[in-house]
């Protein structure tokens, strides 16, 4: 469920990236104020893990189809929230680079996404206290599943904040809404079973690993970590309505381009000297029919049709001229190697 | 400085579980000296080795190098002064590029960029691999990667170099080459290892290691001359000391060819 | 299922390779590159959901940066095409709702819903094509790097170069722990739910003694708390020449609308 850069606008994007690099920064002072050097090797070679075990797939009885691991929840718990953060916000950045997952835009949303609910909400607000003092196998496993679940729900819930308030999809809000929570119900649950599973073999073999994560920052940090969450719902929520606002009309950018647009428009036809001219020509491709489209009320702005076909037009040469470019300038580099 | 380097003085040591895993270890290594530590397989060797820099602290006894007791307070001088070069390379180089593997000692120490990078050329030069400056640690043999670790110890100018099991895992030829390279220098090397024939080539002195005791501490030849002491202590003689079992010609007795 | 691990390994070993090459783009300093990438995205994402011919101009950026650095179109291509679908599952919604007719080409009427979804696409190829370019031309150490140098936390490029580093000594360690796995369990072909913790809790378990070694190995070289490299990167004349052309013609397609005009020129001439 990786936010893509293609559905976002640049004030969502730029928002979220806003919020992540806030809390990165946070994480990362919090980190060297009680740093056990060790965890400097720790985090980056756990980062390592999670990226190989999202690989490992395990299969899922009576469906055919398999999961794996989500991540959060584990590094929390391994690691203490802080660190945490960091750490997924490393893998998912490794992931957006080399896999392209997503894109770099939407990386600052993806690991707000994907790090924040897990670390800062689902971990300190549900795992610690549901798994309590000892737990027993059975409570530990309802603790890492509740998590996982509502970590997720919170990620794609985020997702489709984010998504809807960039206005890049028809799809209502209400309709994407459910098809992602819905998808994302079954997602957490595996992934909580699969956290689980491992938080019991490592309390198996070697209890005290988990008892340190435990031990960790967060009962000092928890009340900042429920202020910092509550702000940023806050203001994902406010951001969300004041785009949603804002795109009821074209915002600044998009009304100067206008402007510009139609001052050159008209510097064009001038040019032309007969506007009648122009018209008539384009009426001699009888086939195409530019029909003008009326500007619907809420939407977007449409593009002016009476530019589409030397857009399209446009397009296919720019295209073509394009892909020269990049053959020319091909040649030559390679030429120069030699 | 004194005419010894490394002493170990009744090293005692308990793992958390309360395995003993050294009992009363003593031994006193000089200058130049080549030593090697053998042993069969959960004998003490690497948590000795581990005492020799101070990552493991001993129950009972001391460990001086050089002139000075190893404490809390020595620790940082002592580390520069031993190079660990350990089993797993992998486990070693941590930096992203050659260069910055081999510069991470350096920089620790504060000295300036400009001797960094000298020192990391002429360690590089060293190994034999200044061509690989900018290559990843991922994109190398094995027999590269082993050698840049030792690369990235010199760039310390350590004066004693420590080295688990340097030649596990190679090729003959990148074994070869590395017992070549090894031979080639003047440091004090204390060596742990389960490769006996290149005990022959590099050390003059071998202490043999038998549940966490020194069993037995002398000259190379005379250690595998023991066919008892050997047999005692789950080892073998080297291949090249056993007859040979096709033609049946004599064992080769000639003195370790050192450089 | 080792398969698909192997495929991403070597997947990533090969942009690495690409990112190893020498090229005019390659040799400029990786901030310089970050920049224009970052000025890029926020072009193309910032144009409105129904612009499809204001964002063509823009493929020049990869196309110059592709002939230049002599990258192989082929791969990256196949790249964009493996992360495509989770956009196009989302965005193939507005062709159905979205069914006003918005353009009329001859007998084939374009409703909004497909002229926003081709630009949901073009968006996507350019910015996920420009973060590949960005990796292939400069490597990824090189970009975590830059990152510190323009100003993020330390300990973050510090963990992301780590985490590179052993990325693929793990991702050894799981393939040939999956492979054991699969040698001895003749039908399955993934582990059951029982058997996945455990590969997994050792895997973990390795990754941790593996931590601990490597902690060791720092400590052995005067390692205090902090890591230290002495890269320097030049941001040059080059470096400034790239940054402010990108730019320039990033705003310049931006602004107005190349391809429209040159359509127009074009019907005007040949009509």
């Amino acid at each position: 469920m990786h936010m893509a850069d293609a559905l976002l606008s640049p004030a969502v994007g730029g928002t979220m990236w806003a919020a992540t690099a806030a809390t990165t920064f946070y994480c990362a002072r919090k980190i060297a104020h009680r740093l056990d050097e060790r965890k400097i090797p720790l985090m980056g070679v756990l980062g390592a893990f999670i990226f190989a075990a999202q690989m490992i797939n395990f299969a899922i009885p009576g469906t055919g189809s398999s999961g794996h691991l989500g991540g959060g929840l584990l590094l929390a718990v391994l690691l203490g929230p802080h660190a945490a953060f960091l750490t997924l916000g490393s893998v998912l950045t490794v992931q957006a680079l080399f896999f392209a997952d997503g894109g770099l835009l939407a990386l600052g949303a993806n690991i707000f996404n994907l790090g924040f609910a897990p670390c800062f909400i689902a971990y300190p607000l549900l795992y610690k206290p549901l798994t309590g003092r000892q737990p027993g196998p059975g409570r530990r496993l309802f603790a890492a599943a509740a998590a996982s679940v509502i970590g997720l729900q919170l990620g794609s819930l985020g997702v489709v904040v984010q998504t809807v308030t960039s206005g890049m999809l028809s799809l209502s809000f209400t309709g994407f809404l459910m098809l992602m929570q819905t998808i994302h119900l079954p997602i957490g649950l595996i992934e909580g079973l699969a956290t689980a599973g491992v938080i019991s073999f490592m309390i198996r073999v070697r209890p005290e690993i988990i008892a340190e994560g435990n031990r960790g920052p967060t009962s000092a940090g928890l009340p900042f970590a429920r202020v910092l969450a509550i702000l940023a719902a806050a203001a994902i929520l406010t951001g969300g309505f004041l785009s949603w606002f804002a795109s009821e009309k074209p915002d600044g950018l998009e009304w100067s381009l206008e402007n510009s647009a139609d001052r050159q428009e008209a510097a064009a036809t001038a040019r032309s000297n007969s506007p009648d001219k122009l018209r008539k020509r384009i009426a001699l491709l009888p086939d195409y029919n530019f029909r003008a489209a009326e500007k619907t009320g809420g939407g977007v702005k449409r593009p002016d049709p009476g530019t589409s076909a030397s857009g399209i037009l446009g397009s296919i040469v720019v295209l073509v001229l394009v892909v020269l470019t990049g053959l020319l300038l091909g040649k030559k580099g390679r030429n120069r190697d030699r | 400085m004194s005419h010894h380097i490394v002493e170990a003085r009744d090293l005692e040591f308990t793992y958390p579980d309360r395995t003993p895993a050294l009992q009363k270890v003593s031994f006193k290594i000089h200058h130049g000296e080549s030593v090697a530590v053998v042993g069969a397989n959960g004998a003490g060797k690497s948590t000795l080795l581990l005492h020799l820099n101070g990552y493991l602290t001993p129950s009972a006894g001391q460990v001086r190098i050089g002139d000075y007791p190893l404490t809390r307070e020595t620790l940082r001088e002592v580390r520069r002064t031993v190079g660990m070069v350990f089993h797993d390379p992998d486990d070693q180089l941590f930096m992203s590029t050659v260069f910055d593997d081999v510069a991470f000692g350096p920089l620790n120490l504060n000295l300036p960029a400009e001797e960094v990078a000298a020192r990391v050329d002429k360690a590089l030069a060293t190994v034999g691999l200044s061509d690989l400056r900018e290559r990843p640690p991922h994109r190398l043999s094995s027999g590269q990667k082993r050698r840049v670790a030792i690369a990235s110890v010199l760039s310390m100018s350590p004066d004693i170099l420590v080295m688990d099991e340097p030649t596990s895992g190679l090729d003959p030829r990148a074994r070869r080459q590395l017992i070549e390279l090894l031979a080639g220098f003047k440091h004090s090397k204390i060596i742990a290892t389960h490769d006996l024939d290149m005990v022959v080539d590099i050390c003059e002195r071998t202490i043999v290691m038998h549940d966490g005791r020194i069993r037995a501490d002398g000259p190379t030849p005379e250690i595998f001359a023991d066919a008892e002491l050997l047999e005692s202590c789950r080892l073998e003689k080297p291949l090249r000391m056993q007859g040979c079992p096709v033609c049946g010609s004599a064992p080769d007795h000639r003195p370790p060819t050192i450089g | 299922m080792t398969d698909r691990i192997s495929r991403a390994f070597y997947d990533i070993g090969r942009l690495e390779i690409i990112a190893g090459r020498d090229s005019f783009v390659h040799r400029l300093d990786p901030r310089a590159k970050l920049l224009v990438t970052v000025f890029f995205i926020i072009a193309v994402v910032s144009f409105d959901r129904y612009a499809v011919a204001g964002l063509v101009p823009f493929f020049l950026y990869p196309a110059a940066i592709i002939g230049l650095a002599g990258l192989p179109v082929g791969y990256l291509f196949r790249k964009l095409l493996i992360v495509s679908p989770f956009v196009i599952c989302i965005g193939i919604f507005n062709p159905f709702l979205d069914l006003e007719i918005m353009v009329n080409l001859g007998p084939l009427a374009v409703s909004g819903g497909w002229v926003s979804f081709t630009s949901l696409i073009l968006r996507f190829s350019l910015t996920i094509g420009a973060a590949l370019i960005l990796i292939a031309t400069t490597g990824f150490p090189k970009v975590c790097m830059a990152l510190e140098k323009l100003g993020a936390p330390r300990i973050l490029a510090v963990q992301l170069l780590l985490l590179y580093r052993y990325l693929f000594v793990l991702i050894e360690e799981s393939i040939r722990m999956i492979r054991a796995h699969a040698l001895r369990s003749c039908s399955r072909r993934r582990p059951a739910f029982r058997v996945y913790t455990q590969l997994l809790g050792n895997l973990l378990l390795r990754t941790l003694d593996r931590a601990e070694r490597i902690h060791l190995a720092m400590l052995s070289r005067a390692f205090t708390s902090e890591i230290r490299t002495v890269r320097r990167f030049t941001f040059g004349r080059a470096e400034l020449l790239f940054t402010l052309t990108a730019a320039a013609a990033f705003l310049l397609f931006r602004t107005i609308p190349v391809a429209e005009l040159l359509g127009g020129l074009i019907l005007e001439i040949s009509l």
